[in-house]
C-alpha cells in the first residue's frame, strides 16, 4: 500500500490544468510550424502565421492559449495499491481544477444545469474525471482541458457490422467534412472503434491526446489512420477553414472488442489549440 | 477573391461607405468601438426585443465581436479574447442585423438566413482567427462592462479595437470566402 495525500493530488491537478492551458505541446507548435511554412494558400498561412504567433504572445503576456480554456477533463489511472490519504479523491481533483481556473485567470465556462439553470458555476466545476484501477502503486493523471467549438463538432455513429473498414473510414472523413471552418482547422481527430456507445466516446477522446505522429500498434488500425488524414486534408478545408493544404494535424485511433451486433464509431473532434497535460504520482 | 492581399484600415462603427468597399477575402485591420456578445447574451437582447424593451446597448451602425474573453490580469484591460463559432448566434443574427447592425466578428460559417440578412441590410461579417486569443488580445485597447454581469464571460462589453486583424468572409453583396463554403 502506498498512501499520496489528496493535497498532493489536488496540486498536480491545478499544475496541469496551468500547464495544459499555457504552453502548447512541443509537437503541436512543431506541426503548426511545418504547416505554416509548407502552406502554398496565402491566406491558410496568414492565419499558420497568428496561431504559430499566438504561442508567443501568450507566454510572454501571462494568458491562455485560447480564451475557451475548455471544460477540465482528467484520466486517471490509480494503481490498485494506492491509498488517498487526506480527503476525497473527486474532492481533491475538482480543488485543484477551481484553483487552476480562479488562480490562474482561466475562463469558466461551465453551467450548473444544461437545459433549466444555465447558471456559472464560477469555478468551472465540475472536472469530467474518468478514472480507472490498474496494476501497480503509482497515479498517472491525463488532463484535458477540452474547447467545445471543436467538441461540439464530435460524432457518435452506431454502425453495423456489415459497414466495415471502408464505413469507418467514411465516418470519420465525413465528420471533419461537416465541422468545416468551426472547430478551429487545423484540427486533431480521436477515433474510438468498437467497445459499446460510451467506450467508443471515451477512447476517442483519450486518443486526442496522443503525441503526433504516433501510430496505432495494429498496422492495420495505423493504415486507417494514415487514410484518413490524408483525405480530410484533401478536403481542402485549411487552416480557420480558409481554404489550404493542412486541414489536420493527426488522427489517432484507439479500437476495442465490441458486440457481434455492433461497430461503433466515436469520433471526437480537437482543434489544433490540443491542449493537455499529463503526469505520473 | 482567392488572395490575402495588404490589409486595408477599417474604422468602426462601420460607415455604409465602408460596408460597400468590402468584399469577401479581403483582409482587414479594425480599429474603434466593438461590443461582445455571444450565446445568453444574444438570447437575452432578442427576449428583450419580444418584450418590447429597449436594448442596453445601440444596434446601428454597430459591430459585435462573439467573443468570452478569459479574465484580464492586471494590468490589462482584457484576457485571451479570439472568436467563438458563429453559427451558434444564427438563429438570432438577422434580427439584429434588421435594427441596424452593421458588423459581426466571428469564426466558421453562417446558415443561408444570415447571409441572405447580409445582402438585404448591407451588413458584414468578418472573420477572426479561431484560437489566435492571446494574439488577438493585443489589438484590444480597452474593455468596459455594459450589460449582464451575471453572465461572466458572456457579459455585454464595450471594446476599444486597434488594428485588430480580420478576414471578409462574407460581404454586403452575397458573397462568402473561401467559396466553396456558399
Ligand atoms: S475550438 Fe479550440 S482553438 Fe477554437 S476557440 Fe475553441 S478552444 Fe479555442
Amino acid at each position: 500500500m502506498r498512501e499520496i495525500s489528496c493535497a498532493a493530488l489536488q496540486a498536480a491537478v491545478t499544475e496541469l490544468f496551468l500547464k495544459a492551458n499555457r504552453e502548447i505541446a512541443p509537437d503541436i507548435r512543431q506541426a503548426m510550424e511545418a504547416a505554416r511554412d509548407a502552406e502554398t494558400s496565402p491566406a491558410a498561412r496568414y492565419a499558420l502565421e497568428q496561431l504559430v504567433d499566438n504561442y508567443d504572445c501568450a507566454r510572454e503576456d501571462g494568458l491562455p492559449i485560447c480564451q475557451d480554456t475548455g471544460m477540465a477533463v482528467l484520466f486517471a489511472e490509480v494503481g490498485q495499491e494506492v491509498h488517498f490519504t487526506g480527503g476525497q479523491f473527486t474532492d481533491a481533483v475538482n480543488a485543484g481544477v477551481r484553483e487552476a481556473y480562479v488562480r490562474g485567470l482561466l475562463r469558466k465556462s461551465v453551467v450548473a444545469d444544461p437545459l433549466f439553470d444555465r447558471r456559472n458555476t464560477l469555478d468551472n466545476c465540475p472536472a469530467i474525471i474518468h478514472a480507472s484501477i490498474v496494476p501497480g502503486d503509482r497515479v498517472r493523471l491525463l488532463a484535458i482541458a477540452k474547447g467545445f467549438g471543436s467538441e461540439n463538432m464530435s460524432r457518435v455513429g452506431m454502425l453495423t457490422p456489415s459497414a466495415g473498414e471502408q464505413g469507418v473510414f467514411i465516418y470519420i472523413v465525413e465528420t471533419a467534412r461537416l465541422a468545416g471552418p468551426n472547430p478551429c482547422p487545423p484540427i486533431v481527430v480521436g477515433v474510438g472503434i468498437g467497445g459499446d456507445f460510451e467506450q467508443a466516446a471515451l477512447m476517442a477522446k483519450h486518443a486526442t491526446a496522443r503525441p503526433l505522429g504516433q501510430r496505432h500498434p495494429d498496422p492495420r488500425y495505423a493504415d486507417l489512420e494514415n487514410r484518413a488524414l490524408d483525405a480530410i486534408n484533401a478536403l481542402g478545408i485549411g487552416a480557420a477553414g480558409y481554404g489550404g493544404l493542412t486541414t489536420v494535424l493527426n488522427v489517432a485511433i484507439e479500437s476495442a472488442p465490441t458486440h457481434i451486433a455492433g461497430l461503433p464509431v466515436a469520433v471526437n473532434i480537437c482543434c489544433h489549440a490540443s491542449r493537455h497535460a499529463e503526469t505520473t504520482l | 477573391m482567392n488572395t490575402i492581399g495588404v490589409p486595408i484600415d477599417i474604422r468602426l462603427p462601420l460607415t455604409d461607405e465602408a460596408v460597400a468597399s468590402l468584399r469577401a477575402g479581403m483582409t482587414v485591420r479594425l480599429t474603434g468601438p466593438c461590443y461582445t456578445a455571444r450565446d445568453a447574451a444574444h438570447k437575452r437582447l432578442v427576449e428583450m426585443l419580444d418584450r418590447g424593451e429597449e436594448l442596453p446597448l445601440p444596434l446601428r451602425g454597430q459591430c459585435i465581436y462573439y467573443v468570452g474573453p478569459s479574465p484580464a490580469p492586471e494590468g490589462k484591460p482584457i484576457g485571451a479574447a479570439g472568436p467563438t463559432s458563429s453559427y451558434r448566434m444564427d438563429a438570432y443574427a438577422p434580427r439584429l442585423l434588421a435594427l441596424g447592425l452593421k458588423g459581426m466578428i466571428g469564426k466558421g460559417a453562417r446558415t443561408r438566413p444570415v447571409l441572405d440578412a447580409l445582402r438585404r441590410e448591407k451588413a458584414v461579417y468578418f472573420g477572426a482567427v479561431g484560437g489566435a486569443a492571446a494574439l488577438l488580445a493585443r489589438h484590444i485597447t480597452a474593455s468596459g462592462l455594459i450589460a449582464f454581469p451575471d453572465l461572466q464571460s458572456e457579459a455585454i462589453r464595450l471594446l476599444t479595437l486597434e488594428g485588430f486583424p480580420a478576414v471578409v468572409l462574407a460581404d454586403s453583396y452575397g458573397n462568402v470566402f473561401p467559396e466553396a463554403q456558399a
